[in-house]
């Protein structure tokens, strides 16, 4: 492995990551991440629209007209998606039911358009597959920590496995209903960004403003 | 015609596509940092699903449903697999009509929601809207209210964020929350006011 294609797979993992550094393809990430099993389904199935999805667009890049681009993208990639929803249904039937509707919007998901406009049009065949990968990679790795939080808090389990025992079944634990609901969803991704940020300090964000304070001496002036 | 009244309320209020139902969220964060371009695009959203999310019905009820050909001779045929991409296309060609009947007959318009035009070509929200329509199966005169209903719901969710995003602009935010931590948290302060309106009836 050459150090560019180590670059592609590791880089989006936290540096670029897609939903924490890029806040591109959120709404998926917010809505199915209630419990494990449904985002480890749909992380798998971003990274191989995404990885698949870009390695097409990038075969077949010269040959795209440059003003319907987007009407020939999305057809591909609802094509991709429509083969993983079949798939989906035909493996993992219940869990198809739970993520409903947001398997088909991998379609509209940005991170997928994102990568395929910005990398796949200027790229080679194996590059952007490598892209594609490691950006469904950094997505699942966002994904599932999320949902970690959420089912062992939420829940007290883990891939449905007790972790937590919870006081209504004679353990200690109170769920916090928060974390299930919507608006616990934002708090933990913001708590999470601000984690990171901290971190790798170099992703924070530059202030719109700042305040001076103005000492009186100037305030007068 | 209560009906069609708490169905538009159960769009705008209980099932906002943005706050209860994370659709949409890519373009609510990223285009909220001003209210003007927040306004613009919220409009453009209202037309775009108030148009998209009829014709959908239109088209799954005369082609795609099992039995839907049926005006044509065909009855047995079922094309329900197809809808995804007759969804998007249907979005995508209205889209583009739409941005070149504006700048036609409504340069001024044009100028100000042209951009967020192909924008809102890729937004889960307008695609959403219409799988929700196919899932639960709605009217016509139903899915004209959900989406009017969906868009406003959206528009009011966006300008709301970009409002609070304003005053944000001057208030000490520690470092790291910075620009997208603390609009996630913002957000989920306002979803938690929405959930408030769950537990209305009309």
């Amino acid at each position: 492995m050459t150090s560019d294609a180590k670059t592609l797979i590791s880089e989006p993992l936290i540096d670029d990551n897609p939903i924490t550094y890029q806040i591109l393809a959120l709404c998926s990430a917010l809505a199915v991440t209630t419990a494990m099993w449904p985002s480890l389904l749909m992380s798998l199935a971003v990274t191989g629209v995404l990885a698949f999805g870009g390695a097409v667009i990038s075969a077949i890049r010269q040959q795209i007209p440059d003003n319907v681009r987007i009407v020939v993208q999305m057809t591909i990639v609802a094509s991709l998606v429509i083969v993983v929803d079949q798939i989906l249904k035909a493996y993992a039937y219940d869990t198809s039911r739970v993520l409903s509707v947001f398997v088909s919007l991998i379609v509209t998901n940005c991170i997928v358009l994102g990568r395929i406009e910005a990398f796949a049009m200027k790229n080679g065949v194996t590059a952007s597959f490598l892209d594609g990968l490691g950006n469904g990679l950094g997505y699942s790795l966002a994904l599932l920590s999320i949902a970690a939080i959420r089912e062992v808090l939420g829940s007290g389990t883990f891939f449905g496995l007790t972790v937590l025992p919870l006081v209504r079944d004679g353990g200690w634990y109170y769920p916090n209903g928060l974390m299930i609901l919507p608006p616990g969803v934002f708090l933990i991704v913001g708590l999470m960004i601000w984690a990171i940020r901290t971190w790798r300090v170099e992703q924070v964000e530059a202030p719109e403003f700042r305040i001076r304070h103005v000492h009186r001496s100037e305030a007068g002036a | 015609m209560s009906g069609y009244l708490s169905l538009f309320a159960q769009s705008v209020f209980t099932e906002n596509l943005v706050l209860a139902l994370f659709l949409g969220i890519c373009p609510f964060l990223a285009l909220s940092r001003r209210t003007d371009t927040a306004l613009g695009l919220g409009g453009a959203v209202i037309v775009v699903m108030t148009v998209t999310v009829p014709l959908n019905t239109l088209l799954l009820a005369y082609v795609l449903r099992p039995g839907a050909l049926v005006w044509a001779g065909h009855g047995d045929i079922d094309l329900s697999f197809l809808a995804l991409v007759s969804f998007i296309g249907v979005i995508a060609a209205v889209v583009q009509v739409l941005e070149m009947a504006l700048d036609r007959f409504f340069p001024v318009l044009h100028q100000s929601l042209g951009i967020f035009l192909p924008l809102i070509a890729v937004n889960c929200a307008i695609l959403g809207a219409s799988l929700f329509m196919a899932e639960r199966r709605y009217t016509l005169t139903e899915s004209v209210v959900y989406g009017f209903g969906s868009g406003v719901g959206w528009a009011l969710a966006i300008v709301v964020l970009a409002g609070l995003r304003l005053k944000l602009r001057y208030s000490d935010v520690p470092a790291g929350l910075q620009g997208a931590g603390i609009t996630f948290i913002c957000a989920g302060l306002m979803a938690m006011g929405f959930m408030v309106f769950s537990g209305l009836r009309f």
